[in-house]
């Protein structure tokens, strides 16, 4: 059996969506060491849990927030070259933005401690995490729209609204499920010490990553 | 920006306890005829040192009259919590206000803390033009960056407006402006701390600057117009929550300690005087179905004294007040050190109860009419004032010097700077070092200790001790 590149295409673009899920999840700033200090706080279990419900509803929203709107444009099937040279212009923008800007996020900083959930919401907002989705979700709904030809516009609409959602719960849930685990094992086994030894500078890293990726959907998209 | 976090950063107050001990403790220097510069001295603070107890660097500032008295760090152990977003900060600038200029100096300890050298000066015009306060105090490092106390408002006497804190950026030390929205009725300052999970600050009084400045003012005092309130407020909101009244007669309520771990609600304050009967007390504060309570917990008794042995101002007592001018609790919130600066002793105070404080050890050096020597015979002017413990609580450093004029009233012989340490038994218990003793340049008093890693009165903690 023969299979070409193009088959492998959205297994590798899942596998993306996953991965960035996980990476999200382990790192500290995203949220977990809150949710080992909820539970060392109320001295429950349920509290650390409890806690991963919000840091994974604001992350999801955060999600959403970004790539729904390029749902609704992707329909406009004419443009699909420009909206995705445009989105990747946009990722490179936003990963030097974050090269330059280093500030001390103050803004991030006034929202409460009880507010765990537009905490996590404004946090992967702040950093892009919704934003870098966005090339590998226009490169999936590509894909599904290769196979289903060319159908009606609101029929494609719903299909991309719905992988849109699809590209979002399968992110959050893999940085829920990393960070949460990671959590569960800092508050029952590695003890405290885990949070400080754990947590690396990635501010370079991630605004070189956005960069990456845009300059890679760039090429794509300019390639086609 | 560092690429782990400092290793001086701990995400729990047991944690910091189990780190390696203080190298170096950071000293102010105070000229009290401001006819020199105030300088920070870094005294070698590892027992095993040929410079032991020495002082091994002195940095003096470029600018008279500054009147150093309190100082901090630009970050500490809080920065272990992602909803501060400064992970990476390192804790190296040591931030200097001078009270009395309103200038402030910010000193780069690193690489190495025996060149520690002055690395930006904030003019005094940047602070009264951004945020209309005067005279700074407290510096604690938090989530929005460092925060700092002032005792003046506007104007030449610091009178017009009330005082408050201000937030300074924790990277580039700019000057942000005022952290209050809503102050309800708080008009005077002192210091400040907090809980940060649980989100509330506390705040204390001390006096407006004409009522300390050129001393105490004896009336002033005596018709109770010195400070004698506490605040609470509601830390993000940036809101005055609740103001409680210890009664006009606890006059001078200054240091707040709260609980290090942050799954205690409670912490304590110091008062320096009671004008009915001479007493310090100590008040036990702790927060009840979001409701905040204070007590008092502990008195101090003044001790009857002949009149030609006082100086004029206490002559008409005939008796000396404790003088409890600094409290600080040890990093497992199980003892608290009170100062008494008129008698001469400083005691520890077994708080594991918090509300039921039992005396557990003491030690008398200097005080203005028992005048103790310390154990190596020399003379030890003025009395405890300024306390700092080590991390893991067997330490207990201090000087003898509380603010210039005020020095020369109670101790008019004069105060020379004087630096010494206690040992502390984990059981409670208290013994003076023999050989710890710091002697500074002449012509300077010694005020705020700091110890490089943090201290129990610097690094505020996100996590509780398990």
């Amino acid at each position: 059996m023969n299979v070409s590149a193009a088959d492998w295409t959205p297994a590798w673009l899942w596998l993306f969506v996953i991965a960035s899920g996980l990476y999200h999840g382990v790192n500290p700033g995203m949220g977990w060491p809150l949710a080992v200090s909820a539970g060392l706080m109320d001295r429950s279990p349920r509290a650390l849990v409890a806690a991963l419900g919000p840091l994974a509803a604001g992350h999801l929203l955060a999600m959403l927030l970004v790539i729904l709107p390029f749902a609704l444009l992707v329909a406009l099937v004419e443009w699909q070259r420009q909206i995705q040279i445009g989105a990747s212009l946009l990722v490179i923008g936003f990963g030097i933005f974050r090269l330059v800007a280093r500030g001390h996020p103050r803004t991030l900083a006034r929202i409460r401690p009880t507010q765990l959930g537009l905490w996590s919401f404004a946090v992967a907002i702040a950093h892009g995490a919704g934003l870098m989705l966005v090339p590998i979700y226009l490169g999936l709904c590509r894909e599904a729209d290769l196979d289903k030809g060319h159908e009606a516009a609101r029929a494609l609409i719903n299909v991309n609204l719905g992988m849109a959602v699809l590209v979002s719960i399968v992110h959050a849930t893999a940085m829920i499920a990393a960070g949460g685990f990671l959590a569960w094992l800092v508050y029952r086994y590695l003890g405290l010490k885990f949070v400080s030894r754990s947590w690396f500078n990635l501010d370079t890293s991630w605004a070189v990553s956005l960069i990456l990726v845009g300059v890679i959907a760039l090429g794509f998209g300019l390639a086609e | 920006m560092t690429i782990r976090p400092d290793p001086t950063f701990h995400a729990s107050p047991k944690l910091a306890m189990e780190a390696p001990p203080e190298s170096f403790a950071y000293t102010l220097l105070l000229s009290p005829d401001f006819s020199k510069p105030d300088a920070l001295a870094v005294i070698d603070a590892k027992p095993d040192s040929p410079t032991f107890s020495r002082v091994v660097h002195t940095l003096t500032m470029p600018t008279k009259g500054d009147e150093f008295h309190h100082f901090g760090w630009n970050a500490c152990s809080s920065a272990l919590s992602p909803l501060a977003g400064h992970a990476f900060l390192e804790r190296r600038y040591l931030i200097i206000p001078g009270m009395r200029s309103s200038r402030i100096y910010i000193v780069d300890t690193k690489p190495d803390p025996t060149k520690a050298s002055i690395h930006k000066i904030i003019e005094p015009e940047e602070i009264f033009r951004k945020t209309g306060y005067s005279r700074p105090h407290t510096v604690h490092c938090g989530p929005e960056g460092i925060y700092i106390s002032t005792l003046g408002g506007g104007g030449k006497d610091g009178t017009d407006g009330p005082p408050g804190v201000f937030i300074m950026d924790c990277e580039t030390f700019d000057v942000l402006g005022r952290w209050e929205i809503d102050r309800g009725p708080q008009k005077l300052h002192y210091d400040f701390w907090w809980n940060l999970p649980r989100d509330y600050m506390v705040t204390s009084e001390w006096a407006l600057p004409p009522q300390f400045e050129n001393g105490i003012v004896p009336e002033d005092l005596l018709s109770n117009k010195y400070g004698h309130r506490i605040h609470f407020w509601d830390l993000r909101a940036r809101r005055n929550v609740q103001t409680i009244d210890l009664g006009a007669n606890h006059q001078m309520a200054l240091e707040v300690r709260p609980a290090h771990d942050p799954v205690r609600e409670y912490g304590f304050l110091g008062v320096v005087v009671d004008t009915t009967n001479l007493e310090g007390s100590i008040w036990t504060w702790w927060r009840e179905g979001g409701t905040f309570h204070i007590e008092k917990t502990a008195t101090i008794p003044p001790e009857p004294a002949p009149k030609e042995q006082l100086p004029p101002l206490l002559q008409g007592f005939g008796a000396v007040p404790p003088l409890v001018t600094d409290i600080d609790l040890s990093m497992d919130d199980n003892f608290l050190y009170v100062a008494c600066w008129g008698t001469g002793e400083m005691r520890q105070y077994d708080v594991s109860d918090p509300r039921k404080p039992k005396l557990a050890g003491s030690v008398h050096i200097g005080g203005i009419v028992r005048r103790t020597p310390h154990p190596n015979g020399k003379a030890f002017a003025g009395g405890p004032q300024m306390v700092e413990i080590s991390r893991d609580g067997k330490r207990v450093y201090w000087t003898n010097s509380l603010y210039s004029t005020w020095d020369d009233q109670f101790y008019p012989s004069g105060i020379p700077g004087a630096e010494v340490m206690a040992n502390a038994s984990a059981g409670g218990g208290l013994e003076l070092a023999r050989d710890y003793w710091v002697s500074f340049p002449d012509g300077y008093r010694a005020h705020q200790i700091r110890l490089d890693g943090g201290d129990c009165s610097t690094d505020s903690f996100c996590y509780p001790s398990v």
